[in-house]
């Protein structure tokens, strides 16, 4: 499936979040992730999302979320060059024998060491999308416990 | 100036030119309707069920093109007005919904009649507001108004927490002004798009215009009768368009679509350059979208960016208001003369868009509409549809001659829509008589609403088109479904089999509408004979307020053309 990465300025007041996730609810787009938080301007948060879907639903999307009230603006990343970073904790099995291997490849992804238990070690990566897959990848083998994604945040390289 | 919530209300409807407003009030509802008690500029009308309050807004803002307002209690009150908010959002009709709520500080607790109506009228509203805090009251209730008229007119719902509309605000003042940066509808037209438009119009040999609601809300007939007129193109008006155009005028080839003309249909699929105007490429006007006007290049003029190219693929856009738009393309389109195309366009339609076959012995529904237009086409009369074959009738034999005097349930498509809906725009439009086209089912949808017309004289005159059955669902069952009348007779019961034993059928209709109707205190004419017919609509037409006539019809007559849903509009079945 084609994925398309967007970013929405909205109006930050209670309800908008509704309002965005009711739109793709009810007009049946497919949100693959979605993440918000506030901006430089504390009345304007915005969010980053992550739409399934060929260019025409795109385009839908984008005029429907232009539609809102509430929403401010709509940047569409389609052909500009973004700085784009995920953020997640994962917990992984480790014993004593294989501490030293799992660390040592955290290090090759710039994974920091958030927590070690007796059994597992906590890791913390902030990377673009696709290194944050591939280091997920590598150490499923050794046993994910746990893992939390925050989904995707995107700017452009310059203010669009 | 020291005020309190329900007054700052009433000031801000004041002040918005609100002087007709439909209600029902209830608990959390009363502080509203205690400052309504005293507000001599409005005329609160009290209906019988909320969802009629909605209905008559709505019927008032199409008629008038201000907006409507209705107002109704928290809970059961609000969601009752719920389909005819939907039918609002889908008609693009412009209107402010008031509900009452709970106090803030029972949001949330399932209190009595507590219903999140923010969250239950978000897909069918513009925009919607709850009021938590009573400073925020006046900018929200001119924002309100604000965003129901402005770009793409729609409903918007203020759902207003009883403790708000009971407690005060200081430095009460009425925002003069409005600015909301993330709102800013697009009003102009491109002066590039309508270069574009103009140069492929010139190209044309084959032009057609298409039409709809969009025509109506901007008030841009006028200009469109320019455009037409210039090109000489023939002109299809959607079933929210009808009006924008006259209805007797040579280049008027009838509504398009699922029971449009054929005229307009092999126009459709004939034409090289299609000018759409306010209108969205509904699936019901065409049909099969991959087969849609496949020779044409469209060009789309909409108020709403986002209903560019979202059914058929648009060659020139131009999005902003239809007015100025025209306006504008008016001064650069180049006159063309009558060609070809028009011969053909006017051998199609051959002095006539639709026929049916008369008859004698019973009352052919098209026959009713054929003489209501004869009697009413020098008056000065709205007419209001509910939804069903009697709808599709009207639209198809009455011709409207001006914008705004047609009223229908388009997009939604609400049986019990058109009594309420009447009674709005009468009072909308101090007291103009209103025929409501009805059939026996639709009519029963809101029956509850000739109180309220009784009560308050409204020149309300209700035409039933009495086929005793659920006509249009009939048909289709008919058609598609090997007669199977599956709870589509209102004779019947489910003891009467599968109507091939007319011994069984049900034994006598009710209800007895003309007796209804008194007991309403409105007078009631009822025939079922074809030479009774002018007598009857003279007799209805002549009272004065409310009336009801009742015309017992064909029980199976159909709506044609037809195209059956998801076909392409080449393959229209006509009467056999």
């Amino acid at each position: 499936m084609n994925t398309r990465t967007i970013s929405v300025l909205v109006e930050n007041h209670s309800g908008t979040l509704s309002r965005i996730s009711g739109l793709f609810a009810s007009r049946g787009y497919n949100i693959a992730s979605l993440t918000v938080g506030e901006t430089e301007d504390p009345s304007i948060s915005r969010m980053t999302i992550v739409v399934e879907g060929d260019s025409a639903i795109i385009e839908q999307v984008v005029k429907q979320l232009n539609k809102l009230i509430d929403v401010i603006k709509v940047i569409d990343f389609e052909g500009c060059s973004i700085i784009e970073r995920e953020f997640i904790l994962v917990r992984v099995d480790s014993t004593k024998s294989s501490r030293h291997e799992i660390i040592e490849l955290a290090d090759l992804f710039g994974a920091k060491v958030a927590y070690v238990g007796a059994t597992s070690i906590t890791f913390e990566l902030s990377a673009p999308c696709e290194t944050v897959s591939d280091f997920i990848d590598l150490i499923k083998p050794y046993g994910v416990k746990e893992l939390i994604r925050t989904g995707k945040v995107a700017m452009a390289q310059t203010k669009k | 100036m020291k005020k309190k919530g329900a007054e700052i209300l009433v000031d801000a409807l004041t002040k918005e030119g609100v002087d007709v407003l439909f209600g029902y009030p209830g608990g959390q509802a009363i502080p509203i309707f205690d400052a309504l008690y005293d507000a001599k500029n409005i005329n609160t009308v009290l209906v019988r069920h909320e969802q009629g309050a909605a209905h008559a807004a709505e019927g008032y803002a199409r008629a008038t093109g201000k907006v409507g307002v209705c107002i109704a209690t928290s809970g059961p009150g609000a969601t009752n007005l719920i389909t005819g908010i939907a039918d609002a959002y889908l008609d693009s009709i412009p209107m402010v919904a008031i509900t009452g709520q709970v106090s803030t500080p029972y949001l949330g607790t399932d209190a009595f009649q507590e219903a999140d109506m923010v969250g239950i009228s978000r897909p069918v509203t513009k925009h919607n507001f709850l009021v938590k805090d009573i400073k925020d009251l006046p900018a929200i209730l001119k924002q309100a108004f604000y965003i129901a008229r402005s770009g793409r007119p729609g409903p918007v719902l203020v759902d207003l927490p009883s403790d708000i509309s009971r407690g005060y605000l200081d430095n009460y003042e009425y925002p003069a002004e409005i600015s909301m940066r993330s709102y800013k509808p697009t009003l102009m037209g491109h002066p590039r798009q309508i270069e574009k438009a103009a140069e492929l119009i010139k190209s044309a040999k084959k032009p057609l215009v298409y039409a709809g609601g969009g025509v109506i809300s901007s008030g841009a007939h006028a200009e469109l009768f320019e455009l037409a007129t210039k090109l000489n193109a023939p002109v299809t008006l959607t079933l929210m368009g009808l009006g924008a155009f006259p209805g007797e005028h040579d280049l008027f080839i009838g509504m398009p679509g699922m029971h449009g003309s054929k005229t307009a249909n092999t126009a459709f699929q004939n034409a090289d350059v299609i000018i759409s105007v306010g209108a969205r490429f509904d699936d019901r006007v065409t049909g099969h979208v991959a087969s849609f006007a496949p020779n044409a290049k469209i060009i789309h003029l909409d108020i709403d960016p986002a209903a560019i190219s979202k059914i058929v693929r648009v060659d020139v856009p131009v999005v902003g208001d239809a007015k100025n738009i025209l306006t504008a393309l008016n001064k650069v389109v180049e006159p063309r003369s009558r060609n070809e195309w028009n011969a053909q366009i006017d051998s199609w339609k051959n002095g006539k868009l639709f026929t049916y076959k008369s008859s004698n012995d019973v009352i052919k529904p098209q026959y009713v509409i054929e003489q209501l237009y004869e009697l009413t086409k020098n008056t000065d009369i709205l007419i209001a549809t509910e939804v069903g074959q009697h709808q599709m009738f009207a639209a198809q034999y009455y011709k409207f001659a001006r914008p705004r005097m047609f009223l229908s349930s388009g997009g939604l498509g609400t049986m019990g829509f058109g009594l309420p809906a009447a009674m709005g725009a009468s009072l909308g439009m101090k007291r103009k008589p209103v025929v409501n086209i009805a059939g026996d089912g639709s009519i029963q949808m809101n029956i509850q609403e000739l109180a309220t017309i009784s009560i308050n004289r409204i020149p309300v005159k209700v035409l039933i088109l009495n086929n005793e059955y659920l006509g249009m669902v009939r048909q289709w069952q008919e058609l598609f479904w090997n007669r199977r009348y599956s709870a589509t007779c209102l004779r019947g019961s489910n003891l009467c089999g599968d109507c091939t034993s007319p011994e069984n059928c049900g034994k006598g209709y009710v209800p007895d509408f003309v007796k209804l109707a008194e007991s309403y205190a409105i007078p009631g004419f009822r025939t079922s004979k074809v030479s009774e017919v002018v007598d009857v609509l003279k007799k209805g037409l002549a009272v004065d307020g409310p009336s009801l006539m009742e015309f017992m019809t064909a029980t199976e007559e159909n709506v044609y053309p037809m195209v059956p849903a998801g076909k392409s509009l080449d393959d229209a079945m006509e009467e056999a």
